[in-house]
């Protein structure tokens, strides 16, 4: 037999070099098969008939699981696009690549769609991570970016649209919601704890939380973190037993949802004694876990495949006729699929698909489109967020989120946190 | 006090999860010094059959409300992983013994093969499997302190495989012969020890007990076609630090990192808590290069 101690020394050398990988949430299957280029045309952009744009999505790794419903989506309204007549004339041909949840990867997959495959547009980015490693690429290139995940604000960068809410669309109502409904368990006020993935969004956004707490006046009893795709919450649960929290604020991302939400039952909690108020889990996470982990806790999005409007029960059956009945919506599958209408309206508005003429009518205010969660709007001006409605819901048995409380109107974006006076008291946004 | 209950059990707890999840491992490593980066994967098939297990249980017997189903997980479990250790020990990893570099680079290839092939079976999203009712009841044993049924059985789950284990090595003649193979392999082959069959078999049995560890884990955390990755560095390190090819190295490892990580969480963050115990690794590993239980041999070339 060889050398013990070598072998022990290979092994871990090994070990520890997983662990990076593990660290940054890298998978690294992302072999030339996986990252699978799909493409219909090799010419550059908006030659000929075709106009070519790009996925970059994680197909691979930690956050694979929420990501692959939004490349679905993305190439479902692609598909739609193209049946009734293309933008401009032009079929839409796409580039897919895999950000194999690595915010490097993503960067790097950023510059090669932009300036190799030389693409009208991009679709895509999940995390603040790869969005944040992928906003210097399309800003030097001069590209554009729709990005389709609630975030944690405080940035509107001139080549980045985001479809989705930032904290006053999602983080501050969701606060509103509890301070009226949450009735703290021992008299006083509500005592909350913070528990999120250990990176940008869920440490930004928690910064804002405790920004308005004077303001607000709940209490927060304790703030943990979580490395991407951890799977023992058991001490933080005991953390948060022990802390007396009334509600968790949950901000973790990907797998390491399923295993809190398990951990969370298994400790014998429940949501009448520790509500759970999520922000980044939606009903595809659900399905993953199994509904019996999550039933009665609450989540805020801006839609739920259950929200009864014509227009979202058929995005939800083309959705699930085109890949499979058992398949879940949601509103970052919403949002990515949105990105694409708001892209084609605004490059129709234009009569272009220059990025400049494009964002120029962005930011005019008059690009809006008929989606499943009613009619989107991009707000005029240069924050570059659409206008949301709030929705607070209830898990049910079956995995599906119900509606319980949701704003009149829909909600201005404000990224930079300047309509709240605490806000600026705390520092933020300025 | 019911705090430090509290961590005690979640340590143990994750002590147990370790332990079965290192089990294998300890065994395959110690043998034939084979690093195998697939070991994780078995892990997943594991959990993945339970998956298939509970699908196919639920279409067949859809009335049943019998939680019997789960005991077929197990056994599926650990002889799917067993027979999937056993081809890739025939085609692939008998080539490499003694070439420890070469195989820790082939077997995280086969990770990957194995990751893209679940992928591509039962696509990138995870599964849900409902563990049976009779474990969702907890102990309460103080105010706040309630012991977890399916914490409390994957603990017991860790220490019937560990018996089993130790049974199968000290009391049965195969288990001698596996450990004359592993304390010097030309002497034991010189005097009639089949080490080639040897080798299958520990390598099948290995495998199968992560298979085990897979189907357990499925009542914490999720199933996903990369899970395999969040337990193979804990589980090298458990090997590691307890000492390559001893069972009471094993339990002694997966304790000292099962309960110090959640102590060190505890106190300051899971993200430091990580960094720690990694730094207590490498201290035990100062003073003691081979593990806190080493093996004696007295093979030349060790």
């Amino acid at each position: 037999m060889k050398n013990l101690r070598s072998l022990s020394l290979v092994a871990l050398t090994a070990a520890v070099l997983t662990m990076s990988a593990c660290g940054s949430g890298a998978d690294t299957s992302s072999s030339p098969a996986a990252a699978g280029e799909q493409t219909s045309a090799s010419e550059p952009a908006e030659t000929g008939d075709t106009v070519k744009v790009g996925i970059l999505h994680s197909q691979s790794g930690t956050m694979a699981m929420a990501e692959k419903p939004m490349i679905e989506a993305v190439q479902m309204a692609i598909d739609e696009i193209n049946a009734s007549g293309g933008v401009l004339g032009k079929q839409i041909s796409y580039v897919s690549e895999d950000g194999a949840s690595d915010a490097a990867i993503f960067a790097e997959k950023a510059t090669k769609l932009l300036t190799k495959d030389n693409v009208a547009t991009i679709f895509g980015c999940w995390t603040s991570a790869s969005r944040k490693a992928v906003l210097p690429v399309v800003e030097g290139n001069n590209g554009l970016l729709w990005y389709p995940v609630q975030y944690e604000g405080l940035e509107s960068s001139h080549n980045i649209m985001y479809t989705a809410p930032c904290p006053n669309q999602q983080a501050i109502p969701a606060l509103d919601y509890i301070m009226e409904n949450i009735k703290p368990k021992s008299g006083g006020t509500v005592k909350i704890f913070l528990f999120g993935s250990d990176y940008v969004y869920p440490r930004t956004t928690n910064t804002i939380i405790k920004a308005m707490q004077p303001d607000y006046g709940f209490e927060i009893v304790g703030e943990e973190y979580i490395p991407l795709g951890y799977t023992d919450c058991s001490t933080v649960i005991t953390k948060i037993q022990q802390s007396g929290a009334d509600i968790i604020v949950n901000t973790i991302n990907g797998d390491s949802n399923v295993s809190f939400f398990k951990q969370y039952r298994d400790a014998g909690l429940k949501p009448e004694d520790i509500q759970v108020m999520s922000f980044s889990a939606y009903e595809e996470d659900i399905r993953g876990m199994g509904p019996e982990y999550s039933d009665g806790t609450l989540f805020a999005w801006n839609y739920f495949q259950s929200i009864d409007t014509p227009e979202s029960k058929e995005f939800t059956d083309k959705f699930q006729t085109l890949y499979g009945s058992d398949k879940v919506t949601g509103d970052p599958v919403v949002n990515a699929y949105e990105g694409v209408y708001l892209w084609k309206k605004a490059v129709e508005a234009a009569n272009s698909f220059d990025v400049e003429e494009v964002i120029k009518v962005c930011e005019s205010g008059s690009v809006e489109a008929e989606t499943p969660e009613g009619v989107v709007s991009i707000a005029s001006g240069d924050t570059h967020h659409c206008l949301q409605k709030v929705f607070i819901g209830v898990a049910d048995k079956d995995g599906q989120i119900q509606s319980v409380w949701e704003t009149q109107d829909r909600v201005e974006p404000d990224p930079w946190l300047k309509s709240y006076t605490w806000a600026e008291s705390a520092g933020l946004g300025s | 006090m019911d705090l430090i209950l509290m961590q005690l059990f979640n340590g143990l707890s994750v002590s147990s999860i370790l332990l079965l999840a290192a089990l294998g491992l300890a065994i395959t490593f110690g043998l034939m010094g084979i690093i195998n980066m697939a070991h994780g994967e078995f892990i997943m098939i594991g959990a993945y059959t339970a998956y298939v297990v509970q699908n196919v249980w639920k279409s067949v017997f859809p009335e049943s409300s019998s939680d019997i189903y789960f005991l077929l997980e197990m056994i599926a479990a650990f002889f799917v992983t067993a027979i999937v250790g056993l081809i890739l020990e025939r085609l692939i990893i008998r080539h490499l013994y003694g070439r420890a570099l070469d195989s820790l680079l082939v077997t995280w290839g086969i990770s990957l093969v194995l990751q893209q092939a679940v992928r591509s079976i039962f696509g990138p999203a995870n599964v849900s499997v409902s563990a049976p009712a009779f474990l969702d009841k907890n102990i309460q044993v103080t105010g706040m302190f309630a012991m977890s049924g399916k914490r409390l059985f994957i603990l017991a789950l860790a220490v019937v495989c560990c018996t089993l284990i130790a049974l199968m090595m000290y009391k049965t003649k195969q288990g001698r012969n596996i450990r004359a193979a592993m304390q010097n392999r030309d002497m034991a082959a010189s005097l009639g020890v089949n080490t080639a069959k040897c080798d299958m078999i520990t390598f099948a049995v290995g495998s199968g007990f992560a298979g085990i560890a897979g189907c357990a884990i499925t009542f914490l955390g999720p199933i996903g076609p990369t899970i395999g990755q969040s337990y193979i560095v804990d589980a090298f390190m458990t090997v590691v630090v307890g000492g390559v090819g001893k069972i009471i190295g094993c339990i002694t490892g997966a304790t000292i990192i099962g309960v110090g990580g959640p102590t060190f969480e505890f106190f300051t963050s899971a993200s430091l808590g990580k960094v720690m115990i990694f730094i207590v690794v490498i201290i035990i590993l100062q003073f003691k290069p081979k593990g806190i239980f080493s093996m004696h041999s007295r093979a030349l070339d060790d």
